[in-house]
């Protein structure tokens, strides 16, 4: 296939099991792939209003003209209702999966409708079909792996999205597993995969894309100029060696990262080296891998060797550790030893659900248990205490079997779960998600509160706060880089390149890389201005869906806890939000 | 000397698949469905990874069923293969035991590592290489 062909949009009918194929070269022609494909696609396949756990809340995953072609151009865009906002849900995520819908031969998948029995959809390449899921439905993801990978073909050269045993229960923020150390982890895909009754898609590779034979030339340079830089820049030493938990504890030792439900932002120097990125390697590492397409291996994989039962009868357990994780469910919620951190990730994998809304929600409750505002008939019995891996552990497995309305309230998220008992001051979510580690200063902040997704990665405001630690600057500055920044992540996300190689695709580098494939006549500018573009798009969405800059709940721990950068005033944030919203000329 | 390529260290390998895109590259495909070598996990990816490519063993089994003699034994090791003699029966891809020879389903012929190294460039993490063959190893 060319390039050029890749604007095949797959759509999926659950409800009628149905199939068809459109070339939809008018939304590839003017929005890339990835992000602004998707939002473009669930503008027209979402109805106003439509309940995230319905029918009609379409489920879209889309890859963008680099991927499988360049390195590290290795992430697939999933979109649709987030059933944890009741907004605009979209999560990333790598693995095999972008390969291999690429090279199955679509740049989306749509798939609409809800299926009346438990299935799994099998793609491979031109041929798909719809099969019985029924002896998988109530499964753990990484058993519905195993399962799937013997009974489907496209060994090596696939991928398997699935869902846990949460996605199948609707906790709000489940999420969906690929290649089973790979997440779409935020804003609650498994529980929209759940709702629809889709447990898992197979999506194997067997098409390559032909290079125009007068470009080949072009397309080895510009190729070879890419590996060059993303083997050489710091890339591959910052997420290769340690990976991402390499910042953990010069992040904690300027103060920025929110600890016990950032009742502080620095945890103590013993707590700090314990989960240090050094400190879980040279323990734990097992291993490193990396998505398809990318020669990094930012992966981090733990090992972890515990007597299982007497009599010299040991397990094994591996589970994959980032910076992310090691906040959410070491310190946030007070944990002293790294394994006991391990073995709640690997509690939260089991069921599949969102490591970080799942830590940020057991840390409130932790905080309202202390305080009395929820008891142990709540709790089904359960002391919540800080560093107690036992009690979280069966909290984890508590919130998806949903024993009572206790836990059935923490299935929903900390802002639904506190709007019900209270404690709405240090429920730590924004927009309704579930914050991220970063306690740096008002950028991250104003990043949690407007970014499309409430996500770090949105718009990197933790990233700018350390940046300016020390530097006079002004709101109106921090707004506008924000704004920025986010504007021009929706063209990486629309190609779709990874976060991680953002320093390597320059938009001059990017329009080469366009060129080579045949995509001509893409400028720096028509990038720029198409980044911005793709941004109002998915403000649109969720301005249309009830989004609400002026109403923004902000909780008040945030600002009675220092940051780096001293104590976050409430006006000041407000102002930031209100210069945003003239910004951007409406919400 | 004559070379072959060979798997030096499995053990680095991270799955990132650049060999497999790298072989196909050759020929102008983005892809693999044009390439000799292939990435697979060891059982699951907490296991690793194995690498399957030709190694160009002695006295090759794929060369001794090859009906019309379009897959040979090269000079020195290894095979070569004549296309224009090779009519796609497939037997040399049945006696291969490590899986290293693989399909064009577009041209039905099979696809054998011509042992140029083009993949070892791109192997950043020193998995695979370009390793001197010696009689009788």
């Amino acid at each position: 296939m060319k390039a050029n062909d890749m604007n095949r949009v797959l759509y999926i009918d659950l409800t009628k099991k149905d199939v068809r194929t459109e070339e939809r070269a008018d939304l590839f022609d003017a929005y890339l792939g990835g992000s602004g494909v998707a939002i473009k696609l669930l503008d027209e396949e979402c109805p106003k209003g439509a309940d995230p756990l319905s029918a009609s809340n379409p489920l879209i995953l889309a890859v963008g003209p680099l991927s499988a072609l360049y390195p590290s151009a290795s992430k697939t865009v999933a979109m649709f209702k987030s059933p944890l906002t009741g907004n605009l849900g979209e999560s990333h995520c790598g693995g095999r999966s972008a390969m291999a819908i690429k090279l199955a031969g679509y740049g989306a998948i749509v798939v609409k409708g809800s299926s009346d029995l438990p299935v799994y959809l099998a793609i491979h390449g031109d041929d798909i079909k719809f099969k019985d899921a029924s002896s998988i439905w109530g499964m753990e993801a990484v058993t519905v792996g195993r399962v799937l990978r013997e009974v489907e073909t496209g060994s090596g050269v696939r991928t398997i999205i699935r869902t846990g045993t949460a996605g199948g229960k609707m906790v709000r923020y489940a999420c969906a597993v690929t290649e089973t150390y790979r997440h779409f982890g935020r804003l609650g895909l498994g529980a929209v995969m759940g709702s629809k009754k889709l447990k898992a898609l197979v999506i194997s590779a067997d098409k390559s894309v032909e290079i125009p034979k007068d470009k080949r030339k072009d397309y080895k340079k510009i190729y070879d100029e890419i590996q060059e830089v993303v083997v050489k820049t710091d890339a591959m030493e910052k997420y290769h060696d340690l990976g991402t938990s390499g910042k953990i504890y010069d992040l904690n030792k300027i103060g920025g990262m929110a600890y016990k439900n950032l009742q502080s932002a620095r945890a103590p120097e013993k707590i700090a080296r314990e989960f240090s990125g050094e400190s879980i390697a040279e323990r734990y590492l097992s291993r490193r891998i990396s998505c398809a397409h990318c020669p990094v291996g930012c992966v981090h994989l733990a090992s972890l060797r515990e007597l299982y039962e007497p009599g010299y009868y040991f397990k094994t357990t591996t589970m994959p550790y980032d910076n992310e994780t090691i906040y959410a469910l070491g310190f946030m919620l007070g944990m002293t030893k790294a394994e006991d951190y391990l073995r709640l990730i690997d509690a939260v994998d089991r069921v599949g659900m969102d490591a970080i809304s799942t830590g940020v929600t057991l840390a409130w409750a932790t905080e309202a248990y202390g305080k009395g505002l929820i008891t142990k008939e709540h709790t089904d019995g359960l002391e919540f205490t800080w560093g107690d891996v036992q009690v979280y552990s069966k909290a984890i497995d508590k919130i998806v079997d949903m024993p009572n309305a206790f836990y059935q309230n923490l299935a929903q998220g900390v802002e639904h779960a506190s709007s019900v008992y209270g404690g709405q001051d240090y429920a730590l979510a924004f927009g309704g998600n579930e914050m991220p580690e970063y306690h740096t200063g008002i950028a991250c902040y104003v990043n949690n509160l407007t970014g499309a997704r409430h996500s770090h990665l949105d718009s990197a405001g933790y990233d700018l706060d350390q940046k300016l630690i020390g530097k006079e600057f002004s709101v109106e500055e921090v707004v506008e880089k924000l704004l920025k920044e986010e504007e021009w992540r929706q063209i990486l996300s629309s190609l779709v390149v990874c976060f991680f190689a953002r320093k390597v695709y320059t938009p001059g580098v990017i329009t080469k890389a366009l060129d080579a494939l045949g995509i001509e006549n893409w400028t720096e500018e028509k990038l720029e201005d198409l980044g911005r573009v793709i941004h109002r798009a998915k403000m649109d969405f969720k301005f249309r869906e009830g989004f609400n800059l002026s109403k923004l709940r902000i909780p008040k721990r945030i600002f009675e806890v220092p940051t780096p950068h001293g104590f976050l005033k409430e006006e000041e944030l407000r102002k930031a939000i209100a210069l945003y919203k003239d910004k951007i000329g409406s919400g | 000397m004559v070379k072959r390529l060979a798997a030096l260290d499995e053990n680095k390998c991270i799955g990132c698949m650049e060999c497999m895109f790298a072989c196909s590259r050759r020929v102008g495909r983005g892809g693999f469905d044009k390439s000799a070598i292939r990435v697979r996990s060891a059982g699951g990816i907490e296991r690793g990874f194995v690498i399957v490519v030709c190694r160009a063993c002695e006295n090759p089994p794929c060369a001794k069923v090859c009906p019309t003699e379009a897959l040979k034994e090269r000079k020195g090791g290894g095979v070569i293969l004549n296309e224009d003699t090779c009519i796609g029966c497939g037997f040399c891809a049945q006696a291969c035991i490590m899986g290293a020879i693989f399909w064009d389903n577009e041209r039905n012929k099979p696809i054998v590592c011509n042992y140029c190294g083009n993949c070892a460039d791109y192997c950043v993490h020193d998995v695979i290489g370009l390793v001197e063959l010696k009689a009788g190893a």
